[in-house]
């Protein structure tokens, strides 16, 4: 069940170039989140019409903390916001990552429990995988190893990860880690995972996809895509499913509400 | 203005549309509230004059690819494709589910060639459904759909098909994309049609300069939202002018005094759209705006306003 709040900024930032943070407290949707889930935010400016679907990157209580790049002026806008200004949200919305449920099905297609996680973050895919992170080193036996992709040395989040996970780190300029994706960091690195979790650029997760087949590891990924009502309606976010979809009749799923998280062989990427 | 005259009680929202009545003028828009399902969480859908349903094919369509939509300044475009679950698993899932409320049921139905049409409509002449509605303006397909919405002789053929066959009343969706919408009203009225519905969205494009490319895969795609609202008001205006049926208005239709003006344009219902997506709560503010003004108007009956301006 998703809510619409009007919620206060309690805390706004710059976390590196064009990515920023804001911390939103909530009555009711910071508690009903979970990793992987997003929130449908909500322009102050009229010309605006559609909420900016954006990941969860915390959630604290009854506060949720969102981390974004300013992709348009949508984005900009929120960029600008102060704390104790308010904004419209909604949320949660989507499946996120049903961590008893994948582990349970991982178990199925492999013969055991998952021992190690890779959590696979590419630039702005990188805040969802946090909250990812935190619960699976709270609340599962499992181990987390994060491998997070950035353009350079400006790797932000990257110390929060560390509290929770392994964290291993490329980058395109060389600047820091491994030179390159966050697969030539898996090989350089020697990574080795029983279930991957990733979100990023779609190159990235189309590579992730066929990297995690060739190994034999289920791989669950969190797809993007543009949205106008982002909770199922409208049916502009599709993606293509390899199986006829329930709900759609035809092999597309919704990425708001099927997703965003898919079992990388449930989709064509 | 003595305002202690009236209180929301004593309001008359109701309205007749081809004989169907409806509990209020305010329903949603094809296309941008599923069947209800995922607005009811947000919506109580019984306080709705009608739930309108995403259009409906007799079989499965996937849709166009994705981008689908791209937001514009005050509105979007969409080039959904008329993706839909195909009529049997509609009759199966969404008509059980909206019987539930106590609210009228619109059926959209699309199609490609005249028998398309025929099929679903047919097949929806068993089900307990209150009226349909033709969609014969969808810019997003390339065969059928708005190819009838264009020519008045074409307009004029396929709603006669229709009513042929139709067990329920037939509201004709009409395209603005056309050079007199007077003509196209009065076709459809010529072939039968029990009311109409307009304005559907009104073909455009937008390019993303950073990927130098469209930013809709589909290219074109159908606008909607607050920066149409003036197009369709004064479509609302001159089909009223033109033909004896009555009218359902959208286009932009944000907050009670959008309603208000096609309401007044000579629209009997009105639809909310685009704005759901900007607010899901928004056709209840609208019908709640509807009662504060008439009440603050000393307007009685909402039928004292249909049609009030010409």
């Amino acid at each position: 069940m998703s809510v619409r709040e009007n919620v206060e900024i309690t805390k706004a930032a710059r976390l590196a170039d064009g990515v920023f943070e804001m911390w939103l407290k909530t009555e009711i949707i910071a508690r009903e989140s979970k990793p992987g889930q997003f929130i449908s935010v909500y322009s102050n400016d009229g010309s605006r019409l559609l909420p900016r679907p954006i990941s969860i990157c915390r959630i604290d209580e009854d506060l949720l903390r969102i981390v974004y790049r300013v992709a348009g002026k949508g984005t900009l806008e929120f960029s600008q916001m102060k704390e104790g200004e308010r904004l419209n949200i909604q949320g949660p919305l989507g499946n996120g990552y049903d961590l008893p449920a994948i582990f349970e099905q991982v178990e199925n297609v492999t013969g055991k429990k998952p021992e190690k996680a890779i959590l696979f973050g590419g630039g702005i895919g990188v805040p969802p995988m946090l909250e990812l992170a935190k619960a699976i080193s709270e609340k599962t036996d499992c181990k987390a190893q994060a491998v997070m992709g950035y353009r350079d040395s400006q790797m932000f989040l990257k110390e929060e990860f560390e509290s929770y996970a392994d964290v291993t780190v490329a980058t395109e300029d060389g600047s820091a880690g491994v030179k390159g994706n966050v697969l030539d960091a898996v090989k350089e690195c020697n990574i080795t995972g029983d279930v991957i979790f990733a979100c990023g650029p779609a190159p990235m997760l189309r590579a992730v996809k066929a990297y995690a087949a060739g190994q034999g590891i289920e791989a669950y990924v969190s797809l993007e895509e543009k949205m106008a009502c982002g909770i199922g309606a409208c049916l502009a976010c599709v993606c293509k499913s390899t199986e006829k979809d329930g709900h759609s009749q035809v092999h597309n799923k919704r990425v708001c509400k099927e997703g965003p998280v898919f079992n990388a062989k449930e989709v064509e990427i | 203005m003595d305002t202690d005259k009236f209180t929301k009680k004593d309001l008359n929202l109701a309205v007749n549309i081809a004989g169907v009545q409806l509990s209020n003028p305010v329903m949603e828009a094809s296309g941008t509230f599923g069947s209800g399902m995922e607005y009811g969480e947000y919506v109580d859908l019984n306080r709705l004059g009608a739930v309108v349903t995403k259009g409906v094919a007799n079989v499965p369509w996937p849709g166009n690819p994705t981008p689908r939509i791209a937001e514009t300044y005050g509105g979007m475009l969409n080039a959904i494709g008329l993706q839909n679950p195909g009529l049997d698993t509609f009759v199966k899932r969404d008509i059980p589910f909206l019987k539930q409320f106590d609210t009228k049921i619109i059926v959209n139905v699309c199609g490609k060639t005249e028998e398309d049409y025929i099929d679903a409509v047919e097949k929806l002449g068993e089900q307990p459904v209150d009226m349909l509605e033709i969609n014969i303006s969808c810019p997003n397909v390339k065969e059928g759909g708005i190819a009838f919405g264009q020519v008045p002789a074409m307009a004029e053929k396929i709603t006669a098909a229709v009513k042929k066959v139709a067990k329920q009343p037939v509201i004709m969706k009409l395209s603005p994309n056309v050079t007199d919408i007077a003509e196209m009203a009065k076709a459809v009225e010529a072939g039968g049609a029990d009311a109409v519905s307009l304005i559907n969205t009104i073909t455009g494009m937008k390019i993303d300069v950073n990927r130098r490319t469209f930013a809709l895969a589909n290219k074109t795609g159908g606008l909607s939202g607050p920066a149409i609202k003036p197009v369709a008001v004064r479509m609302v205006y001159q089909a009223a002018n033109a033909v004896k049926l009555p009218i359902i208005g959208m286009g932009g239709i944000t907050n009670a005094e959008d309603a208000l003006e096609f309401i007044m344009a000579g629209a009997t219902g009105v639809s909310v759209g685009t704005a759901n997506f900007n607010d899901p709560m928004t056709t209840i503010k609208v019908i709640d705006g509807i009662k504060d003004y008439m009440i603050r108007n000393g307007v009685k009956d909402i039928n004292e306003l249909v049609g009030c301006v010409r």
